[in-house]
């Protein structure tokens, strides 16, 4: 699959009083075209600045780019000047954010807060956009869409503003949609439908999508590829079920026994990763997970581990799966 | 949106009948009288001037021909400027008052929110402080220390505006500075506060993400939320234009409304005085009306008529 948007080698940290938090150190990752990637991984991951970076929205300081490439349809947006990002976003790469109820202005109309980015990009007129924002909201599932388009975020509940901020992230058919979190405010009901409307559009515009998520429910449902972070590392990455059937890093299957399932019995607990995150001012030199890991062994303390790959599309990083480990005849 | 109104309306006029009432009756408290001051008069003439403004009878009485005769829109007549009625000398000298008023609250939103925006935008940085200093001094001095500096330095040292009254552009600079340096002080703060509040806003984050230019964010997406709680400051900062030109007025010698109110309550025209505090009165209350209306236009989510949304 043709690569549409290349991260190599990104490093972001945060300027704090006391001192430096490295947030994202070296995430590498690919998008196909019309692939939908997910980026789980708890908070504090990294997940939400790696896709703010992408469009380079977290604010300079306190962020800090230290190093590494993104390459969005081969252009290096890292070297791109602010006017020229203006034109990428919201055209070509579009976003969508947590909180439904917070991501609209509460005092311009919908239908004004979708023709916006019309008329900025697709220098439509404004009868042009209307006629177009009216369309997209019908395309995102808005009923009696003429009569909604002149109406207040207020008068909106949290999915259908949720389906605004999508027709509003669509407008103008990016190739690539960055969703973060688009679901955790929501009911599950409503989370069910907004991920089918993401899927519809999906399929109808060829949009290659970033689902950021810490709902591997949401995972299962919607991606190609997962990318498992871990204290602004990657840990594992896979297809869907090669993570799903067979995780590999001891991180991944933490998430797994941690998330309920449906053939749990009564009153049997969920079993918790234990601990907490390392301190990302001062990173560990060597596995970030090491702290929290059963399995941890010396090594794991004192060498971050390079990426064992299982197939093409899978590989960990774990000193447990590194091939000299398993010589020794301790499979985990 | 009628009902709001009529319902409005009726409480503007029981508060307009408790502010009377309690003028009325404060006013007589206080002992002496118009004549007090005049002293050669003989007793016959001073109970002749009692009975002919009736003050000779009680009170209350005194106070229900009062009302009687302000529910038929009839003031009464000064009892120091001979033969001038009190609607004429509200009239009279309501214009420069006025004047000196709008131009005051145009500039103090103008500046005021002018510096918010820039304070905020410069959020810790030098001209931030700078502004806040300036609003902290603004909102602690009063206006009357104000104007009486501003005249030193500008008209009695400088030399290049007049220091008293008010015969043209060049008369307003003064006066409008010492009327708005508050509200201006106080916008300037309201402002800033409530546009950092927006600035961290998500939508803000959703408008970046359209690709909209900082000026377009600015101007669409953040003043127009930010100056929300300006609004609300309207009616009490008309409120602090009005009572503070009271002062100006007599400082800078301007015949305004507010000096003819000074001049009324130290000779005790009663009728006057009575008649500029309905007068001050109606006007906050329209004040603060317009300020609640204007709200419903700035803020779509706001609506008049309580309970269920219509």
């Amino acid at each position: 699959m043709e690569p549409i948007l290349q991260v190599k080698d990104l490093h972001v940290s945060f300027q704090v009083k006391g001192g430096e938090v490295k947030a994202v150190r070296g995430m590498n990752f690919e998008v196909g075209k019309g692939e939908t990637v997910a980026i789980v991984g708890e908070s504090g991951s990294g997940k939400s600045v790696t896709a703010q970076t992408i469009m380079r929205l977290i604010p300079s300081p306190p962020s800090i780019i230290r190093q590494g490439e993104i390459l969005f349809q081969g252009q290096d947006m890292l070297k791109k000047t602010n006017k020229e990002m203006e034109a990428v976003r919201g055209k070509d790469i579009g976003m969508i954010f947590q909180d439904p109820m917070t991501s609209l202005n509460p005092t311009i109309k919908v239908g004004k807060q979708i023709t916006e980015v019309l008329i900025k990009h697709q220098k439509m007129t404004a009868a042009q956009a209307k006629r177009e924002g009216i369309e997209m909201l019908k395309l995102v599932g808005i009923k009696n869409a003429e009569a909604r388009f002149n109406q207040y975020p207020h008068e909106f509940s949290g999915g259908m503003r949720q389906r605004v901020m999508i027709a509003i992230a669509l407008a103008c058919r990016p190739s690539l949609l960055i969703a973060d979190e688009p679901t955790t405010a929501l009911d599950v009901t409503i989370q069910a439908q907004i991920m089918d409307v993401m899927k519809e559009m999906q399929q109808r515009l060829g949009t290659s999508i970033i689902l950021i998520t810490h709902d591997l429910g949401v995972v299962a449902g919607m991606c190609d590829r997962v990318i498992v972070m871990y204290a602004g590392e990657v840990v594992e990455t896979g297809t869907k079920w090669e993570i799903f059937k067979n995780p590999q890093h001891p991180y991944t299957k933490g998430l797994l026994r941690s998330m309920p399932r449906l053939d749990q019995k009564k009153g049997e607990p969920l079993i918790p990763i234990i601990g907490t995150p390392p301190d990302l001012i001062k990173p560990p030199i060597g596995c970030p997970f090491a702290a929290r890991c059963e399995h941890a062994m010396k090594i794991c303390e004192q060498i971050d581990p390079s990426a064992t790959v299982f197939s093409d599309s899978h590989s960990a990083r774990c000193w447990d799966l590194h091939p000299m480990a398993r010589e020794g005849g301790q499979p985990s | 949106m009628v009902r709001y109104i009529a319902n409005k309306f009726f409480y503007m006029l029981v508060s307009l009948f408790i502010l009377i009432s309690a003028t009325f009756f404060l006013m007589k408290a206080i002992p002496g009288d118009p004549f007090t001051s005049e002293k050669k008069v003989p007793d016959q003439i001073r109970e002749r001037l009692y009975e002919q403004y009736g003050f000779d009878k009680p009170v209350y009485q005194q106070y229900l021909k009062y009302l009687g005769d302000v529910v038929q829109g009839d003031f009464g007549i000064s009892m120091k400027k001979i033969n001038r009625e009190v609607s004429d000398i509200i009239t009279g000298s309501f214009a420069p008052s006025l004047k000196l008023g709008l131009v005051a609250i145009v500039v103090a939103v103008i500046i005021g929110v002018s510096f918010g925006v820039l304070a905020a935008l410069y959020h810790r940085r030098l001209l931030d402080n700078i502004t806040m200093v300036l609003a902290v001094l603004g909102i602690a001095v009063p206006s009357f220390v104000i104007a009486t500096l501003l005249q030193y330095v500008f008209a009695s040292k400088l030399h290049w505006l007049p220091t008293m009254g008010f015969k043209g552009p060049l008369y307003y600079f003064l006066p409008v500075a010492a009327l708005s340096a508050q509200p201006i002080a106080f916008i300037a703060r309201l402002t800033r506060s409530s546009m950092l509040e927006v600035l961290h806003a998500d939508y803000i984050k959703t408008a970046k993400a359209k690709g909209l230019n900082w000026i377009a964010i600015l101007f669409r997406h953040v003043i127009r939320n930010g100056i929300m709680p300006v609004v609300t400051y309207l009616g009490p900062m008309t409120a602090n234009i009005v009572t503070g030109s009271v002062v100006i007025e007599q400082i800078f010698g301007i015949g305004g409304i507010g000096k003819q109110f000074v001049d009324a309550i130290s000779g005790r025209d009663y009728p006057v005085i009575m008649g500029i505090t309905i007068f001050y009165g109606v006007l906050l209350m329209i004040a603060r009306f317009i300020t609640d209306i204007a709200y419903v236009f700035v803020d779509p989510r706001i609506k008049l008529s309580k309970g269920k949304e219509g």
